[in-house]
């Protein structure tokens, strides 16, 4: 049953990163806007202008 | 069908107002103005037509007059507006009202295409901003600006760009603190697991290691996430306040030491999930009071009612400087519609000034050369050159801002019932507490420590301490979906508390520059000339009014001329005795529906009747609901302009409850009167001569017809389609202090639950761990959930 030593080490190294990982995007601005993405996404893509017409 | 196909052909493509009066046609589509084409146009020559593929008329009518810029070009005002430069590169972040769809979006996420230089532009649709980067050596703040302005998205480039600033107060890490208290609480609920499910003999090692574990996790809990209840519970302490963080302080430091002896001492498994939850569920509660109205500003003054800079006359040329360094003696010229910063003396031009927003007045005042043009009015008409006599800073309107109600802290204000009742619960709590210690002293001591601890633990007020967060920023949030947006929530218990009402005339129950003026006269020209050239030398607001009516007629020469105040006026012209005024001046006759909410000029020339003029200020909708108001509530009206519209006001006010001309430090005064008669009042108020009455009353509410104008400071912001339902909002409030009351008993009865196993000394970690969260959860849903029925009963939702 040692193993579960080494599980909740692993079990909670992860939680950690995941942590970290929110903490990362919280620093790096990513929550400062949480609804302008929304309405982006639906926004088409232009065609490349440089596209040769037919 | 066909009816749609009209239709489309009467709106305009831009902004879909309607176009009946004049069409402008261009690529066969229809504009209602030259303004509305012209972003057409340059959107298609860019090739973003795609910009109208998105919302049918996603514009914003153009009709208005363009602005100057040329300020723009200042750099020690560009100083002060951009983010960031070097060679290379400029940010700056304009505030855009108009922001309103995702055509805005996408469209200013495209102003590449207009100007290259242009590297980078992002909006935040909540807040109405728009992040650009522009190349510094390509183009210029004053271009950007102005294409902005061209494509029909002002930036409002104001002296106090309080918006902006709000984004940067918030950063006190409560999602960080949240985070890790979550974090640590979902690993020690794992880890409590095997302890509340029984561990076998031979797995011992497995209890003493999960208890070290958890004892790990509590450490950031406690010293990260949950110090500033620590904080606060010491600093109220210092200032003899008990408040209800010092229960809850008292809670987390118990139970941690609790926690840390027993899992040290190997005698029990301690309250390491309890104490996790306890400090996340407390936050959470935190952040749901918190509620952010990016788009709009509590705390605006003057100086964001005035523009950035002001044209001033050099010699032959002008140039803008910046409102700060405006000095006494300067020459500035004022265009149509443009701002009066400082007080000045008129030198040039006929001065026509629209002061309703600055002391109530609702007729524009027509100043002579020479007379001191007091700061904050808007010029109409022609340009005006004034010479400066005073600095912003020291201008009649902004020494309103000098008085202490400018600078005293809130504190005076309605104190909420958590924090009245947090001072007994804490007193009744540390006597319970200490009673059963005593009680148990003298049989064993270990067990009066025990009880003692899990005293203080069971009964640390968590749903006490939620129901007041949770209930309100429901109510909030009803609150903003009915166009009432409150500062936070503490106001709404403030709202409840209410017994006093006052209110502004001018742009709070009437719309400013909006009167309706009807002729119901029999009168050939020459009357009506008569009447005109009477009424031209009057400055009375009515005769005015009637002098706009009929502008298109020469004055003619007045023999005699006499005015009684409040009355009337007698006058001798070419001849004819001519008498206008009210009904009783007149000796009228014809009385025919003489509505209340009128106000009614009658005419005769010699002697013989002509008949009369209505003159009827639009009001509100609401006018009503506020009238219905004087059954529960005290009423009184605080004008800034002329009596002329007190008999037709009182239908909604008595009499004796009316004030005219006052000036914004009589209102102040007023206000504070009333306060000190022990009254709770609540100011309702639009400009800015309503600023000071609105920070001494107990609750002021600048009302607007849009949110993102300029209001007055204030501790809510009230759209103006929304006053009729001010009753309700007032009955609501009550309804959700009411349910704050329930909740609270309910804690209260869990409290009592769990003292009774405290006190006793049978708490086990495990009736803890049950009882907090079901407590919290009970008082989350039951807070949500009936604030939202009551709602539903007032038929908010």
């Amino acid at each position: 049953m040692s193993i579960i030593y080494f599980l909740i080490g692993c079990s909670v190294l992860l939680a950690l990163v995941f942590l970290g990982a929110f903490f990362w995007a919280q620093r790096n601005g990513q929550h400062d806007d949480l609804y302008t993405p929304s309405v982006r996404i639906l926004l088409d893509d232009e065609p490349e202008e440089t596209e040769p017409k037919k | 069908m066909k009816q749609a196909e009209i239709d489309q052909q009467t709106t305009c493509f831009h902004c879909g107002n309607d176009c009946a009066d004049e069409r402008i046609e261009l690529d066969e589509k229809v504009f209602c103005c030259n303004g509305c084409r012209e972003v057409y146009s340059i959107l298609s020559q860019s090739g973003l037509c795609s910009y109208y593929a998105y919302n049918l008329h996603p514009g914003v009518n153009q009709a208005k007059a363009g602005k100057r810029l040329d300020y723009l070009k200042e750099p020690s005002i560009i100083r002060q507006l951009i983010d960031y430069s070097d060679e290379k590169f400029t940010t700056v972040t304009f505030y855009i009202p108009d922001i309103h769809c995702s055509s805005c979006i996408w469209l200013l996420e495209h102003l590449n295409k207009i100007n290259r230089a242009i590297y980078h532009s992002r909006v935040d649709f909540l807040r109405k901003q728009v992040n650009i980067r522009y190349a510094t050596q390509l183009t210029t703040l004053h271009e950007v600006v102005a294409l902005l302005d061209q494509i029909g998205y002002e930036p409002l480039i104001s002296l106090q760009d309080v918006v902006k600033k709000q984004a940067f107060d918030k950063k006190d890490n409560l999602v960080k603190k949240i985070a890790v208290a979550g974090f640590c609480f979902g690993n020690v609920m794992l880890l409590s697991f095997p302890e509340y499910l029984g561990i076998s003999a031979y797995e011992q090692s497995f209890r003493q290691f999960f208890g070290l574990l958890n004892l790990a996790f509590c450490l950031p809990v406690v010293l990260y996430s949950g110090r500033e209840y620590f904080q606060s519970a010491w600093t109220n302490l210092k200032n003899k306040v008990l408040n209800i963080d010092f229960p809850l302080a008292l809670g987390i430091a118990v139970l941690f030491i609790r926690t840390a002896v027993e899992v040290l001492a190997h005698t029990g498994a301690g309250f390491a999930d309890t104490l996790c939850g306890l400090v996340f569920f407390l936050l959470v509660g935190k952040f749901v009071q918190r509620k952010t109205y990016y788009h709009l500003s509590f705390e605006r003054d003057y100086r964001s009612f005035f523009p950035v800079a002001v044209q001033v006359i050099d010699g032959e040329t002008e140039r803008p400087v910046p409102l700060s360094d405006i000095q006494v003696g300067q020459r500035i010229l004022i265009r149509n519609n443009e701002i009066i910063p400082a007080d000045a003396i008129l030198l040039k031009g006929d001065a026509h000034v629209d002061f309703s927003f600055v002391t109530g007045e609702s007729v524009p005042v027509n100043k002579v050369l020479g007379e001191v043009v007091y700061a904050g009015g808007r010029q109409t008409g022609e340009a005006i050159e004034l010479e400066v006599v005073k600095p912003v800073s020291q201008s009649y309107l902004t020494r309103l801002w000098n008085n202490e109600a400018f600078t005293r802290s809130q504190e005076n204000r309605v104190q909420t019932f958590s924090e009245k009742i947090s001072k007994y619960f804490t007193i009744v709590l540390l006597l319970i507490a200490f009673g059963s210690f005593f009680l148990w002293l003298p049989f064993d001591l270990p067990r009066a420590i025990s009880v003692f601890t899990a005293v203080l633990i069971i009964a640390c007020p968590c749903a006490l301490a939620l129901s007041t967060p949770f209930t309100m920023s429901a109510a909030l949030s009803i609150f903003d979906k009915n166009f009432f947006y409150l500062k936070n929530t503490a106001v709404v218990e403030q709202l409840a508390h209410i017994d006093t009402i006052v209110l502004d005339k001018t742009g709070t129950i009437t719309i400013s520059g909006d009167t309706a003026i009807a002729a119901h006269i029999t009168a050939s020209d020459t009357e009506k000339q008569m009447i005109y050239s009477v009424c031209a030398n009057s400055t009375h607001p009515l005769s005015r009014l009637i002098c706009q009516y009929l502008n298109n007629y020469a004055k003619l020469n007045t023999n005699s001329y006499y005015e009684v105040p409040g009355r009337g006026i007698i006058a001798d012209i070419d001849g004819h005795f001519v008498k206008v005024g009210s009904a009783k001046f007149i000796d009228a006759t014809q009385q025919e529906d003489s509505s209340a909410k009128k106000t009614e000029v009658h005419i005769s020339i010699d002697e013989k009747y002509i008949g009369y003029f209505t003159i009827q200020q639009h009001y509100r909708d609401g006018v009503n609901a506020v009238q219905s108001l004087s059954s529960a509530y005290r009423l009184y009206l605080l004008s800034g302009d002329h009596g002329h519209e007190r008999e037709s006001l009182s239908s909604v006010f008595s009499m004796d409850d009316m004030f005219f001309d006052r000036t914004p430090q009589e209102k102040l005064d007023f206000i504070k009167q009333l306060q000190q008669n022990g009254h709770k009042v609540m100011m309702i108020g639009d400009g800015l001569n309503d600023a000071g009455a609105l920070k001494q009353s107990d609750l002021g509410i600048a009302i607007t017809d849009n949110v993102n104008n300029f209001s007055p400071g204030s501790d809510a912001i009230l759209d103006g389609r929304a006053l009729k339902k001010l009753p309700v909002f007032l009955k609501f409030s009550k309804d959700a202090l009411h349910v704050v009351y329930i909740s609270f008993c309910i804690s209260l009865t869990y409290n009592v639950v769990g003292l009774s196993y405290a006190v006793s000394g049978k708490l086990s970690p495990l009736i803890a761990a049950i009882l907090m969260p079901l407590s919290t959860f009970t008082i989350i849903s039951f807070t949500s959930l009936d604030t939202h029925l009551v709602a539903k009963q007032r038929k908010l939702i």
